[in-house]
């Protein structure tokens, strides 16, 4: 445990406090003061934590990142903006921390539905906010958790009530400009019983040092159903801790698709709790190059029987990038009927790139089907040759193959827009020539 | 087309290959076959380029050209076409694809504009026709979930829209029913013409009832022990493999 840049941070907390949204709720200046000490008592996590030993984050402690107030000196080029935004979504725009009214595309809304900034919602709708805040992301879990509740600037508010369907996906489309800056944003969703949502996270940044720090709470109301993206495609100089914590009714249907492309170093956390017959899919694909460390750890919490969990993870590490997967699935003592299948694939395209895989199955019902399976690879020598063979000379049958790997989970994206955004990022990241998108 | 001249190759530092001679003229057809292990796909990898195996001894030259110093795809392109005894699954890359840019790389290296969309199609419709394929195949990930049957088709289906020039076939007919190897045999026969060769490796008689070979040569143990016309297959058939290898060893 370190703590000294914890204190570091904690001395300067009282020149933003008064800064930061919901200062008049006295529930979450307690909720806030309470996660202050938490985190300064922990400091980051260390490695010598279970959940934390592939991951060494003293690399934060080098900097003092510092959250800014207000949203002055958050100019974003229009352009640069364009290739991140979705043409046919509501877009809530955040620029280091801070929600943009004048980038932001909401209007059209159904009337019923709630769309706003975090700081909106607490000014606007702040008994709801209580209620939610908080009530699936555990402060206790890890003190990131803790440092978010302390420091968040605004976030993503979404309330869709009951029956609703939005025809429409939600963007969050999260962006830090400043150097040395530190966003830090927490986000909720609520789809009410029988409504249905689908959200997009996007994490970009000029090409910076920053920290993101974000949060998103998710509550799958009864036979609900959210499907959530995450696009992680920070600087390459950034540092990003994500956590996407969800709480899923009887019956909700919960679907998370995780692409982690960007950052110096990156760790999201993805926990999930299934109701009965709750059903939970979790996707997710990384790609590291150069010195880039991404980490992503989920955890599925099969409460009650008849659940279905689905996981699929598949990294891409080049050069000397190292990827990181724990997954944790673990089945209550009441969870009989259980049903899960966890993997995590793994292809290692040089000598010095590392991936660290971890699955944990903890399994006290005595009647259930679970299933994980991991792999660690190069890419196959006969399927190279078979390519050959049919003409394709070897880097482009490497990046052929390479592609196809990827490609699998690009393919899962059903939002079309979206689709080809991604795509272009993994095409961007194995800057190889030769490579056809018809191939794939 | 092709010359093969005291080819010894090693895996490693065993020797599979011990001297294997043999000439293959343009429009001629060949059947290579013998017991297993006896190197046929091993020789059959080593004119296609695959990595792993040591040329210690011999040539193979190629329509004038050194065929052992070109890159597998460079050979390829040539219009040498290997169909495999084992086609491997490439998950995430459609059939067609694979065949549209396999062709197209082709026709680059001779020189060609690349293939007109519609032209390509109707071409890849007809030899699905001629082989008796779905076309759904067409659009699924190379070999992936396909049956052991359908897998040799596909490779038929590929050496019929690549038109090589020199064809060989590691043990097509191996897995095979009666049906699926009539439709196979009557694809390759329809590509049979003056310019373009065969080299046929088969374990069984029964594929040479349907495609007529021109020679047949035996490989036991690494080396080509006896080659004849059509005749020495059916011999072959009724006195089994052992007769080569006692002829081999006695002699
Ligand atoms: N990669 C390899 N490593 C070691 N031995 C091999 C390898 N490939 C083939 N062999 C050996 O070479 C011999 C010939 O194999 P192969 O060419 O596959 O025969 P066939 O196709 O006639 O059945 C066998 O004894 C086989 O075990
Ligand atoms: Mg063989």
């Amino acid at each position: 445990m370190n703590t000294a840049t914890a204190s570091r941070y904690a001395a300067e907390y009282p020149t933003i406090a008064s800064a930061l949204p919901g200062q008049t709720l006295p529930w979450l200046k307690a909720l806030r003061a309470e996660a202050l000490i938490a985190f300064s008592a922990h400091g980051f996590p260390s490695p010598r934590e279970e959940e934390w030993r592939y991951t060494n984050v003293s690399g934060i402690e080098k900097k003092l990142f510092a959250p800014s107030v207000d949203l002055t000196g958050s100019d974003v080029d229009a352009d640069w903006l364009k290739s991140y935004r979705l043409e046919d979504a509501w877009v809530l725009v955040l620029v280091n921390g801070h929600f943009s009214a004048e980038l932001s595309v909401l209007d059209g809304l159904p009337e019923a539905v709630s769309v706003m900034s975090m700081a909106d919602a607490l000014a606007k709708q702040p008994d709801k906010v209580e209620k939610y805040l908080g009530a699936a992301a555990d402060q206790s879990e890890h003190s990131f958790i803790a440092f978010n509740t302390a420091w968040f600037t605004d976030g993503l508010f979404v309330h869709v009530p009951a029956k609703l369907v939005l025809d429409k996906p939600i963007q969050l489309l999260h962006i830090v400009t400043g150097s040395d800056a530190m966003a830090t944003t927490r986000n909720i969703i609520i789809a009410d019983e029988m409504a249905e949502a689908k959200v997009i996270e996007t994490y970009v940044g000029i090409d910076n040092a920053y920290l993101t720090s974000a949060v998103t709470e998710v509550f799958v109301g009864q036979n609900a159903d959210v499907t959530l993206y995450k696009m992680q495609s920070e600087s390459d100089k950034a540092y990003h801790f994500g956590g996407s914590y969800i709480k899923q009714a009887r019956d909700a249907r919960f679907t998370h698709h995780n692409f982690a492309f960007g950052g110096l170093l990156a760790r999201s956390d993805i926990h999930a709790d299934l109701d009965h017959a709750s059903e939970c899919e979790l996707n997710g694909l990384y790609l590291g190059v150069k010195r880039q460390h991404i980490d992503n750890h989920t955890r599925i919490n099969h409460l009650k029987p008849y659940a279905i969990s689905r996981e699929l993870y598949k990294g891409v590490l080049d050069d000397r990038a190292r990827g990181v997967f724990q997954g944790r699935v673990i089945v209550a003592i009441d969870a009989q009927k259980t049903d899960s299948q966890m993997n995590n694939r793994n292809l290692l395209l040089s000598d010095d790139a590392e991936a660290d895989t971890k699955p944990q199955l903890e399994i006290y019902a005595d009647d259930v089907k679970c299933g994980h399976g991991v792999t660690v690879g190069q890419l196959d020598e006969k399927s190279i040759f078979y390519l050959q063979s049919r003409c394709v000379d070897e880097e482009t049958a490497r990046n052929m193959l390479t592609f196809a790997f990827a490609n699998e989970m690009v393919d899962k994206i059903k939002i079309r827009s979206l689709h080809d955004k991604v795509l272009e990022q993994v095409l961007a990241r194995f800057p190889q020539e030769g490579v056809n998108k018809e191939w794939l | 087309m092709l010359s093969i001249k005291n080819l010894h190759v090693s895996v490693g530092d065993k020797p599979i290959l011990k001297g294997i001679n043999l000439e293959i003229k343009a429009g001629e057809i060949h059947a290579i076959m013998g017991p297993n292990g006896s190197g046929k796909s091993t020789l059959s990898h080593v004119l296609s380029g695959k990595g792993g195996y040591t040329v210690t001894e011999g040539s193979a030259t190629y329509q004038g050209k050194d065929l052992l110093e070109m890159a597998p795809e460079i050979r390829a392109r040539e219009g040498l076409f290997l169909a495999f005894q084992y086609p491997v699954e490439i998950p995430g890359v459609s059939n067609i694809y694979l065949l549209k840019a396999a062709l197209n790389s082709i026709r680059k290296h001779n020189g060609q504009p690349e293939v007109d969309a519609m032209d390509f199609l109707t071409l890849v419709k007809e030899k699905v026709r001629l082989l008796e394929m779905d076309e759904k195949f067409l659009y699924r990930a190379v070999n992936e979930g396909f049956s052991g049957g359908e897998k040799k088709r596909n490779e038929i289906l590929q050496m019929a829209i690549l038109e090589p020039k020199l064809c060989i076939m590691d043990e097509t007919d191996s897995g095979l029913d009666i049906d699926a190897l009539k439709i196979v045999s009557e694809g390759v026969n329809s590509l049979r013409s003056p310019e373009r060769s065969f080299v046929m490796v088969t374990h069984y008689q029964r594929l040479l009832d349907y495609i007529k070979p021109d020679f047949v040569h035996v490989l036991a143990n690494g080396q080509i022990v006896k080659s004849g016309g059509p005749e020495l297959a059916l011999e072959l058939e009724e006195k089994g493999y052992s007769w080569v290898e006692n002829n081999q060893a006695a002699a």
